[in-house]
């Protein structure tokens, strides 16, 4: 296998609060080769935000990386320059939010700040940005782009907003998009196009993708490989199809059971036990063990994350259940 | 005790209050200040009221200097041979009187008013409220210089002006916040419940409308106390019988230019302190009590 | 739009109309004018002269319904003390006024918005931390101290700049302007500043709380992610953000400063309107108490409707959508 685009090993990031410190990635490693859609599964408070955020390097304070690097193309980006990191934003590395209707500047013209990410890559004239930015709309099925060019954000619906923040992110054709829950905030019905296209971009433009979500369904109909995320650990990794037919850790499997779609009819639909626990008081072993129905006494020393071909968990006790298909969104 | 420790809202406030040390010290100022007047008729070396103490010779004397009654004076005498610290601890008496009455007063009449208009909402609430709006785009100082003006000299005259140009901020605030509590949820839950809606606008409604009263309370007392400094320097609002600081300063105001400085700026300085360390106090008050800059 | 401004033009009617009628009645039915245009020891047939020429034996309401009339004609009555017509008194002062206030609030704005769009960048800066200081102060300190505190300082202490009074002019348009000569600006330096203080602690005060409110958006997160440098976007973005609020009570505070102008003008005897309102009110001159009351609302109504024109113009959700 050729080097993977971006290779993150053991990346910590904590927050310093009044309350304490708060550690929501805590050492997590994964790679992500050229071309690739990887997801990053996980519930709130699971870490897989920040650990989108660390790689371009913007938590904000009281956060901040304390250890660990991210490397692209073997170039570290943990504890780089803010030349050097400005360089890789937007250019190489691109990222789409959940909530279009924040990250777009209201007062704005979509062209000005389209615009203005072109400008912070390359020197380009008025003419030569404009059809750049009509380009990318188009790209990303937006009709009648370049008079959409001088529209705000507000005269657009949710859909298409973000289908303007997925042009900007692809406008200076970068080789990894991170997408954090960007169908989220989005109607059902907008949520499948919306999946169906990026997919089809990212195939036809070979950009990789990090596919961060807590919808195990999207994720599923997206990404080739899947990361699970637990209390700011990866705690799972493998293939999609296989994780979500024999996942290994026992949250995976909980998971995937108490998916409604999942339920018996008739039955109760199931629970994981208990509650995630506070980033602020991590238990000293597994962090699942206080809710895993197979934790004993060897569960309180953390487990390693232990790589079996193209599957990893991280599990004293890892479970070896065979489980019919997840509903897939195609 | 960290901030998760502390159960009660007023507990949680005063924890992360106290983090701020500025904040802390402004309002230990504010208290020795607010002591000082109350206590000053008990306190202050001489009664400058007491016409009949003062000494003509013994005026514009400076800082230390002993009267011809033995007496000294610590920061100097004014124009009428008044002991300056003496008519600094009654001026500040006066201030802090006027602004928490005048305060005090436009707080319950704007809250009550804003509450009112956010409560009946349609047209009772969009008159009420433009009327607010009008108020409130003509500046303090004109209002209450017109009203001074027109009412004449006298403590109750002062205080009538005050108001008058200060509750259009409460009520401003009070509907804001009451407009936009209103629409939330919980209270259509609260008023499907067998409680009266008086018992929802004052259980429910008007605690959640506090923080950004407490705010504009703050903001305006201090605001209060300048208007009457201003006003006073100007020659209205206090008659000359209750020497406020503001008075004290324009009366020193001539001899300024001829170096006797004292008789300005001792006032001056005490005034300011006030006013900034309620500022201050409000300042902290205001961040922390602002949803957008919690992280 | 036309519509939005028939609108505006017919509230800002009633409106006068109102305040003409709420001044009026404050002015004139409190206390006794007479007593201020002729001395105590004047005969009873003087007095009785004197309230049938100024009208003021008739019922109120005709007389304010005479005060309409002449209003109409813009014809504003004489000053009781000056005995010239109080709209050519107002408008005599009146540049000295503006001027000082153009400068106080330009100055203010200026100087005051890029130093809180930096403490709002930097809260934990030594520099921004500093700025702030200073803005408590101008924001606390009562106007006529501030004056009081420069005069003795560089009037009277240092002696670098002139204590009181206004500079040289220079005509233009048949107006007198000081600004324009290098004189004008030795006498207008401390009052400008005076009055501009409270403005600048305004203006810094509201750029750094929506600086460092916008900084920790979503929108500053993803202009970051695309890789613009934080200069740009404090220049396109933030700003562009917090223009509308700073704009907003730009225009509101115009008017504030314009009636703070009393206080200062006062202290450094700048002989334009606000002193005159001062005079005018401790000697009861009733006409220019009302004329100018009247025009000051006007100007705050024509404020009040420039700044909803640059509110829609500075944010596009406002702007009503051509069919």
């Amino acid at each position: 296998m050729s080097t993977p685009l971006l290779q993150v090993r053991d990346l910590a990031t904590h927050f310093d609060t009044a309350a304490g410190v708060l550690k929501a990635v805590d050492g997590v490693s994964f790679d992500v080769h050229a071309g690739e859609i990887v997801g990053l599964v996980g519930e709130s408070g699971s870490g897989k935000s920040v650990t989108g955020f660390s790689i371009l390097g913007l938590v904000d304070a009281p956060g901040r990386i304390v250890g660990g690097s991210v490397k692209l193309d073997g170039v570290e980006l943990v504890g780089a320059g803010n030349a050097a990191l400005r360089a890789v934003r937007g250019r190489r590395i691109s990222m789409v939010f959940q909530d279009p209707s924040t990250t777009l500047n209201p007062v704005l013209s979509i062209g000005t700040q389209m615009r203005l990410a072109l400008a912070a890559h390359e020197r380009l004239s008025d003419v030569a940005a404009r059809s750049r930015a009509v380009e990318a709309l188009t790209r990303v099925g937006i009709p009648d782009a370049a008079r959409r060019l001088d529209a705000y954000p507000h005269q657009f619906s949710g859909g298409m907003r973000q289908r303007v923040a997925i042009a900007i992110a692809m406008l200076n054709r970068p080789q990894l998009i991170v997408c954090d829950e960007p169908t989220t905030a989005l109607d059902v019905s907008i949520q499948a196009q919306i999946l169906t296209e990026m997919k089809a971009l990212a195939r036809d433009s070979g950009t990789a993708l990090i596919w961060i979500s807590h919808d195990l369904a999207t994720v599923s109909s997206m990404a080739a490989r899947i990361l699970v995320m637990y209390a700011g650990r990866l705690i799972e990794e493998g293939p999609t199809a296989i994780v979500l037919r024999r996942p290994r850790h026992p949250y995976t499997l909980g998971l995937l059971n108490s998916l409604p779609g999942n339920a018996v009819p008739g039955r109760d639909l199931v629970q994981i036990p208990g509650t995630t626990p506070s980033l602020l008081d991590l238990p000293a072993g597994c962090a699942f063990a206080p809710r895993c129905t197979h934790a004993d006494g060897m569960c309180a020393t953390p487990p390693d994350l232990v790589r079996d071909g193209p599957r990893a968990v991280r599990c004293h006790h890892p479970v070896n259940a065979e489980r019919a298909e997840v509903e897939t969104a195609s | 005790m960290t901030a998760k420790d502390a159960t009660s809202p007023l507990g949680r406030f005063w924890v992360e209050f106290k983090e701020s040390r500025t904040a802390v010290a402004a309002l230990g100022v504010v208290g020795v200040i607010v002591l000082l007047a109350v206590l000053a008729p008990l306190i202050a070396p001489q009664n400058p009221y007491d016409l009949a103490k003062l000494v003509l010779m013994d005026a514009r004397r400076p800082p230390g200097f002993v009267g011809s009654n033995g007496f000294t004076h610590w920061l100097g005498t004014d124009a009428q041979g008044r002991d300056l610290l003496s008519a600094i601890l009654y001026g500040l008496r006066i201030s802090i009187q006027v602004g928490l009455i005048a305060g005090a007063i436009a707080f319950i009449m704007g809250a009550t008013l804003g509450a009112t208009a956010a409560y009946f909402g349609g047209r009772i609430e969009a008159l009420l409220m433009r009327i607010v709006d009008l108020q409130l785009s003509f500046p303090a100082i004109l209002l209450a210089l017109v009203l001074s003006a027109i009412l004449g000299q006298g403590k109750w005259q002062l205080v009538a002006a005050l108001v008058t140009a200060q509750y259009a901020y409460f009520a401003r605030t009070t509907h804001g916040a009451a407009a936009a509590e209103r629409s939330k949820d919980y209270v259509d839950a609260a008023l499907s419940t067998p409680l009266s809606a008086a018992r929802v606008v004052f259980r429910h409604i008007l605690p959640n409308c506090l923080p950004p009263l407490i705010v504009v309370a703050t903001i305006q007392i201090a605001n209060a106390i300048s208007l009457e400094a201003t006003l006073s320097f100007l020659g209205l609002g206090l008659p000359v019988s209750e020497p406020s600081l503001g008075m004290l300063i324009a009366n020193g105001f001539q001899y300024m230019l001829s170096g006797r400085y004292w008789i300005s700026i001792y006032p001056g300085v005490a005034l300011i302190v006030l006013i900034v360390a309620i500022n201050l106090v409000g300042d902290q008050v205001r961040d922390q009590l602002n949803p957008r800059l919690k992280r | 739009m036309l519509g939005f401004v028939i609108q505006r033009l017919l509230q800002a009617f009633v409106v006068m109309l109102i305040i003409s009628l709420l001044v009026f009645v404050g002015v004139y039915a409190v206390g006794n004018p007479i007593d201020v245009m002729i001395s105590p020891d004047a005969t009873q047939q003087i007095r009785e002269a004197t309230i049938k020429a100024y009208g003021l034996d008739q019922p109120l309401w005709q007389q304010y319904a005479t005060f309409l009339g002449r209003l109409m004609r813009g014809d504003f009555g004489r000053s009781f003390v000056f005995n010239m017509p109080v709209l050519d008194l107002i408008f005599s002062r009146l540049p000295a006024t503006l001027e000082l206030t153009l400068a106080a609030v330009l100055g203010a704005t200026l100087l005051g918005v890029p130093l809180g769009m930096y403490a709002g960048y930097r809260p934990d800066s030594r520099f921004g931390k500093l700025v702030m200081a200073v803005s408590i102060l101008g924001f606390s300190v009562p106007t006529f101290w501030i004056g009081l505190v420069l005069i003795f300082t560089f009037a009277v202490t240092l002696g670098w700049l002139p204590a009181g009074g206004r500079g040289a002019t220079q005509s233009v348009f048949g107006v007198e302007w000081s600004f324009l000569t290098a004189d004008g600006w030795r006498f207008m330096l401390l009052p400008a500043i005076n009055l501009a203080l409270f403005k600048f602690a305004l203006m810094v005060r509201l750029a750094r709380a929506g600086t460092r409110e916008t900084m920790l958006t979503d929108t500053v997160k993803f202009a970051r992610a695309a890789g613009l440098s934080e200069w740009t976007i404090l220049r396109r973005h933030v700003l562009r953000l917090i223009a509308i609020p700073i704009v907003t009570v730009f225009g509101l505070e115009f008017g504030s400063t314009l009636a703070f102008a009393v206080v200062t003008e006062t202290i450094f005897s700048w002989p334009g309107i606000g002193k005159l309102i001062i005079d005018s009110i401790s000697t009861l001159d009733r006409p220019v108490m009302v004329a100018y009351l009247m025009l000051v609302a006007l100007l705050f109504i024509m404020i009040n409707f420039l700044v909803d024109i640059a509110y829609a113009a500075l944010d596009p959700r406002l702007r009503v959508k051509r069919a």
